[in-house]
């Protein structure tokens, strides 16, 4: 029966990726516990894949030194671990994220300093979008793909670039990232993201009631999402932060090669090297004229 | 415009062409007409504004017809005149075309006419007509180029500064220069002249150029030749009569001419260079080139092969090919020439001379283009040796990248400025080393694991609160905002108040833009334009007061929110203008010769 699996794939199949900070240094200080974060998250996965039998999920983990793979919905190696008290799903990706953990801790050395250091969404957001071109590029029945982003730390001004770009080429091929964010002040990027692909984005005022959160506003698939309201946010923050004191200015320097802001007059770019050429300052000039002009006189 | 700005002729006003007609003088000038009878009393004065003449009609000179003119007003009524000669005719229909023609245009573009072009500005003709279409097309700049550069706050050169118009227009044309003919126009005919046993040839610039570029040896002769050892007539003369001979179908005379002038000989063997030429092209033939035949490349069921050159046919009676040109070696030779280009003027070329010597001068030049293209093409053809079916297929949806208008985050700019006031700079620090971190999350993984999911994973309470909460913020947004997900603050106000705010903004934009890169200040006229800004920026404010106060109440509230980022905007531009005057007062109290 060839009609039977176009019947399957209706409108509303979603292949959610699930983007998860596990930034240790944000977790550790934090008003929501880790294993709380992770209660609630598991159990959201869940529900996504009961709403419909073709969903698929797929979490990738943002650490701290690097992003990798935790749990894949569709993958066959799914055995099931453990004592049986808790669904295969959640032992799985509670294994990989142990794994996974260990060896971020191995890749960096450094203690970060002061503020809250900042993970790795820009490399998350690049193996999410790979992830959806290969399922793209599978034919055309597939599930329709969308990015969930659970951030919480702040965003690092170094991956501004890398993550803008991401979020275009997010634009280019229709793929909504929704974003929330977890943590104490605003996040520009994620904003950004979901503003410009056309996700939603939303900063939860509880986060004990987490799950509610996520089940109501990120759960909806795309095709259903045309009738249903979602929250809006009043207004996007697009001001760019400088790339040297992390400020977010209104006016500032760009350098004309790779576009990076500073907020003062700098003689080279500290992202691509370019040099700037000079500009006139106005004490040496004149005061060389007048004194020219002074000698001729006289 | 030239002519005279009023006329003045006698004429006699008739109320319809069978009227005798009142004489008097008619004045003309640019906005009116004026016609004065010579009896005052007749009552028959009349002025009449060019505005309300829409079209004029004319008696033609040669008809018996006295000279009349008709003009015909809006409301369908007519003035005649009827003039004492026909050259008083013509001055006054002259002057009337003239005057209608301008008053066609609309008034904007009289006005923009007279504003775009400077006396002290180099503007290319081109560069006016761009400025003017582009005010006539986008209104909003129209209106801002009439509010700064009318109102004397931009010069009209720092308006378009940040405009460049000539290199973005798309209609702008390269002059393209027209290739060779397909005709083979080298293959000289002479006119024949029966009654005096004449032939001549005519040759054109255009033909000597051709000739040149097919026939290599014919231009190295005339390079070696000319003026050294015979003049241009006689190198030409000798040249036709060579191609003559070769025309006629006596070879046994055209071998023993040759044999006689030297010259002649090299007019009629074999073009040695073009030998040479091809041999170095047959060892570089590209394998790269896809040959693929097609409909186009039948050429066979045409008669003389598409060609038709001469009715005569050719015999083959010859041992020796050395005086022989065939069809095929000319046609070939003409087809490369066309289909390499040209890359000389015929016209800038004075003499024949020079227009040899120029194409000497570009055929070397291209020599050294070649061994690059060699290269070339040697480096693609590994990369070019694919196989279609095996490529991937290309097809991906794809939705085009979207550049969005910058008016679409004006609205989000409230937002901003509310969360600048409350946002507070305090990050938590992280105050556990690097192991202890990992250390606890790796103990919270533990815990999950042995403990399983939580039982509720959401407290009742908790969740319904959150529920709440949520469906309130929907509905408040949906009430403040309106129901399209893409519709703003903005459309929930009047149209005209939109309209205003928008128009401020926009101006505001402007302003600040020239402001900002007139920093730093480094010549008197950078000072005089800050001035100049500063004071227009400060007339904002009150203009923005003045609309808020001009609102129903509660729009104003929403509309001073928008309109506080426009302000935040200016006082920060007046601060840095303050700073900057305050330090250049204390430098020039230093310096005693007065520097501004």
């Amino acid at each position: 029966m060839a009609s039977a699996p176009s019947k399957l794939y209706s409108d509303d199949v979603s292949l959610v990726v699930v983007l998860l900070d596990t930034n240790p240094f944000f977790w550790s200080s934090s008003s929501l516990s880790f294993s709380q974060f992770l209660t609630h998250v598991l159990a959201f996965l869940n529900a996504i894949l009961t709403l419909n039998q073709l969903n698929q999920v797929v979490v990738i983990a943002t650490g701290y030194n690097s992003c990798d793979y935790v749990y894949d919905s569709s993958s066959t190696g799914n055995q099931s671990v453990g004592n049986g008290r808790m669904p295969s799903l959640c032992a799985t990706l509670l294994q990989n994220l142990e794994e996974f953990m260990n060896k971020d801790e191995q890749l960096g050395k450094q203690e970060p300093e002061g503020r809250i250091a900042c993970s790795l969404l820009s490399g998350s957001l690049s193996m999410a979008l790979c992830y959806i071109q290969r399922v793209f590029r599978s034919g055309l029945l597939h599930p329709q793909p969308r990015i969930l982003c659970l951030q919480g730390s702040p965003d690092g001004p170094e991956q501004y670039v890398a993550i803008m770009n991401a979020i275009f080429s997010a634009q280019r091929s229709m793929v909504p990232i929704d974003s929330c964010y977890l943590g104490a002040q605003n996040s520009a990027f994620l904003q950004q993201a979901s503003y410009i692909t056309g996700g939603v984005h939303h900063k939860p005022q509880q986060l004990d009631g987490l799950f509610q959160y996520l089940l109501t506003i990120f759960g909806t698939d795309l095709h259903s999402r045309n009738f249903l309201q979602l929250p809006k946010p009043v207004g996007v923050d697009f001001r760019a932060s400088c790339f040297c004191h992390k400020n977010t200015i209104d006016m500032g320097y760009i350098c004309s090669v790779c576009l990076s802001i500073y907020c003062k007059h700098l003689k080279k770019c500290s992202t691509c090297g370019s040099v700037f050429g000079q500009a006139q300052t106005q004490s040496d000039e004149p005061s060389a004229t007048n004194r020219k002009r002074k000698t001729t006189d006289a | 415009m030239s002519g005279a700005a009023q006329v003045t002729k006698r004429a006699k006003y008739k109320i319809s062409v069978k009227d005798p007609g009142t004489p008097g003088a008619l004045r003309m000038n640019d906005q009116k007409l004026m016609f004065m009878p010579d009896n005052r009393n007749s009552g028959a004065k009349l002025v009449v504004e060019f505005k309300s003449i829409q079209g004029h009609k004319y008696t033609k000179e040669g008809s018996n017809k006295p000279p009349l003119i008709n003009l015909a007003n809006a409301q369908g009524g007519s003035y005649i005149f009827e003039f004492d000669s026909y050259a008083d005719l013509h001055v006054c229909r002259d002057f009337v075309s003239k005057v209608l023609e301008k008053s066609k245009e609309t008034p904007n573009a009289a006005l923009e006419k007279s504003a775009v072009k400077l006396p002290d500005e180099q503007l290319s003709e081109e560069e006016m007509q761009l400025r003017i279409k582009l005010l006539q097309e986008n209104s909003e700049l129209q209106k801002l180029h009439r509010q700064f550069v009318g109102g004397n706050i931009l010069t009209e050169a720092e308006f378009w500064a940040a405009r460049k118009l000539l290199d973005i227009d798309p209609s702008k044309k390269s002059k393209q220069r027209v290739g060779f003919k397909s005709a083979m126009i080298s293959d000289i005919r002479p006119a024949t002249d029966g009654r005096t046993n004449k032939v001549t040839f005519s040759l054109t610039p255009e033909i000597i150029l051709q000739i040149f570029a097919e026939k290599p040896a014919v231009h190295r002769a005339f390079l070696n030749f000319v003026p050294n050892k015979m003049t241009e007539m006689e190198f030409w003369t000798k040249y036709c009569r060579a191609e003559y001979l070769s025309r006629t179908k006596n070879y046994h005379a055209v071998v023993a001419e040759a044999a006689e002038d030297e010259e002649l000989a090299v007019f009629l063997k074999e073009d040695d260079i073009l030998a040479n030429e091809v041999r170095k092209k047959i060892r570089r033939v590209d394998p790269t080139l896809d040959m693929e035949a097609d409909e186009g490349d039948d050429y066979t069921h045409l008669p003389d092969h598409g060609i038709f050159r001469d009715g005569t046919k050719e015999s083959n009676e010859l041992q020796s090919e050395h005086y022989r040109r065939t069809l095929l070696q000319d046609l070939n030779r003409h087809a490369a020439v066309v289909l390499e280009g040209r890359t000389i003027d015929v016209e800038r070329e004075d003499s024949t001379r020079a227009l040899a010597e120029a194409l000497a001068r570009s055929k070397r030049g291209n020599e050294g283009a070649d061994n690059n293209a060699n290269e070339e093409r040697l480096d693609r053809t590994p990369r070019v040796a694919e196989i279609e079916d095996l490529q991937a297929p290309h097809c991906l949806p794809l939705a085009p990248l979207s550049i969005k208008d910058a008016r679409e985050y004006f609205d989000s700019q409230q937002a901003n400025t509310l969360k600048a006031s409350r946002d507070s700079q305090a990050s938590m620090k992280c105050s556990l080393s690097r192991q202890e971190a990992y250390g606890s999350v790796r103990d919270a993984i533990s815990e999950i694991k042995d403990m399983g999911l939580s039982d509720p994973i959401v407290n009742p309470e908790v969740a319904l609160k959150v529920y709440s909460g949520l469906t309130h913020n929907i509905s408040s947004i949906k009430y403040h905002l309106g129901k399209n997900p893409r519709e703003t603050v903005l459309d929930r106000l009047p149209s005209a108040t939109k309209e205003k705010l928008l128009y401020h903004w926009m101006s505001i934009q402007e302003l600040l833009k020239h402001f900002w890169s007139s920093y730093p200040i480094t010549t008197p006229y950078l000072y005089s334009k800050v001035n100049r800004l500063k004071d227009a920026l400060s007339n904002i404010y009150p203009q923005l007061e003045e609309m808020k106060e001009s609102l129903p109440a509660d729009l104003r509230h929403q509309v001073s929110l928008l309109v506080r980022p426009m302000q935040q905007a200016l006082d920060a531009a007046i601060q840095h203008y303050d700073a900057d005057l305050q330090k250049r007062s204390a430098k020039s109290g230093e310096k005693p010769n007065g520097y501004i």
